[in-house]
């Protein structure tokens, strides 16, 4: 039980996938301006992650070397194509707004790095677990980036209205620069707490 | 219906108005990891260009002529993926043939590229748009010029700061973004020029 305990630890927070291996950024920061679309992509990649790990890993012993990576991203266009189809019937008006970036999931790099780096060598259900776990971490950080921008850019956050009338908007937070700062600033604080306590641990003597 | 856009323009929008890097974030994590080298950035930005075109033209084709008469929409993103890996795999067998000297450039890039966001979300973009097949040839070649000059004008600057004092929490990744969102408010300037969507 612990060994699922300390993957979920390592992908939240530790090995974070966006925070400290900066993958995957690709496919989803161009959505981060409204809170439900980044919600939707993130729990589409999450899933997309978790099922592909399940699927990699219980069949990586009949998988040849030299086939590897295409049968990896053949199995996760399946399971990308699945959640086009199941977003284009239930919320379509999300789906339309997501436009190609949902398609665009099969290259997000965390989900080929996962299958390569977990699903390769463990059994399926910790490769499952493992997937969610990751996808659960950039949904995190992606939903803060996503909160920070449709804060200031609009005022509303999940679309309703939050701050007074009497704030202005920053345009600059709904356009595609403002991604870049709020992510970095992001990085920058966080990596600020974990060179912080690593001082802290090892009693103020820097590595 | 094919929209009505004069493919030069479209051409010269999709290198500076809507740089598919700067504006779209397509082929970040290639673009980050690369950057750190001047020649390497300008060997894959090289790559990119040359199998983004070539690739687009194809799939332009398979959607045209296989995926729309034959009502196989549900498949485009498999099929895509598959003509993707297919154009750079012969791609890589034919440059190793005609010439060995571009292959030492190109080589290690061309698997890479197989995974690189850029590339398949041109195809889709095309697809979404209704671009005709010139329109999506020039979207194409512009696109992928437009990430070359921005991967090299990173790496560029990436040199120059290597060399400043930068907080240390803030080292490597953080200021890397930082410079790419004032390059991506820098490429904004243009967007009175042209306006293409």
């Amino acid at each position: 039980m612990s060994e699922f305990k300390k993957i979920l630890k390592k992908n939240l927070w530790s090995e974070n996938q966006v925070l400290v291996q900066i993958l995957g950024i690709c496919s989803t920061l161009a959505v981060t301006n409204r809170m439900l679309n980044t919600l939707i992509m993130t729990l589409g990649v999450s899933l997309v992650t978790g099922f592909s790990n399940l699927t990699i890993s219980a069949i990586r012993s009949l998988i040849p070397r030299k086939v590897r990576m295409i049968t990896q991203v053949l199995v996760i266009a399946f399971y990308v194509i699945i959640v086009d189809i199941i977003l284009r019937a239930y919320v379509p008006e999300v789906s339309k707004a997501l436009g190609p970036y949902v398609g665009l999931i099969i290259t997000n790099c965390i989900i080929m790095g996962r299958a390569e780096a977990f699903a390769q060598g463990n059994p399926p259900i910790l490769s499952f677990w493992d997937g969610l776990t990751a996808g659960l971490g950039y949904m995190w950080v992606l939903l803060t980036l996503a909160f920070i921008r449709e804060l200031l850019g609009f005022g509303t956050v999940f679309g309703v209205k939050v701050l007074p009338s009497s704030f202005t908007p920053w345009t600059i937070m709904v356009m595609p620069p403002s991604a870049f700062f709020v992510l970095a600033v992001l990085i920058w604080v966080i990596r600020g707490f974990i060179i912080r306590s690593e001082i802290k641990f090892t009693g103020g003597e820097k590595k | 219906m094919i929209p009505d856009i004069n493919p030069f323009l479209l051409f010269f929008a999709s290198i500076f108005t809507s740089n598919i890097l700067l504006t779209n974030f397509l082929g970040m994590c290639s673009f980050i990891s690369i950057s750190r080298d001047l020649s390497s950035s300008n060997g894959l930005g090289m790559a990119v260009t040359m199998v983004m075109t070539i690739t687009t033209a194809v799939n332009w084709i398979v959607e045209k002529y296989i995926l729309k008469p034959f009502g196989l929409d549900y498949l485009r993103y498999i099929v895509y993926i598959i003509v993707i890996a297919a154009v750079v795999q012969m791609l890589e067998m034919i440059i190793d043939r005609i010439s060995p000297n571009l292959y030492m450039v190109l080589g290690i890039f061309l698997p890479l590229i197989t995974v690189n966001c850029a590339i398949l979300g041109v195809a889709l973009f095309m697809q979404l748009r209704n671009y005709g097949f010139v329109q999506s040839v020039f979207f194409a070649f512009g696109s992928g010029l437009g990430w070359w000059l921005a991967i090299v004008l990173l790496a560029a600057i990436r040199k120059r700061v290597d060399n400043a004092p930068v907080p240390a929490p803030l080292k490597g990744i953080g200021i890397t973004l930082i410079t790419i969102g004032i390059m991506a408010m820098a490429f904004m300037g243009f967007a009175g020029m042209i306006k293409v969507q």
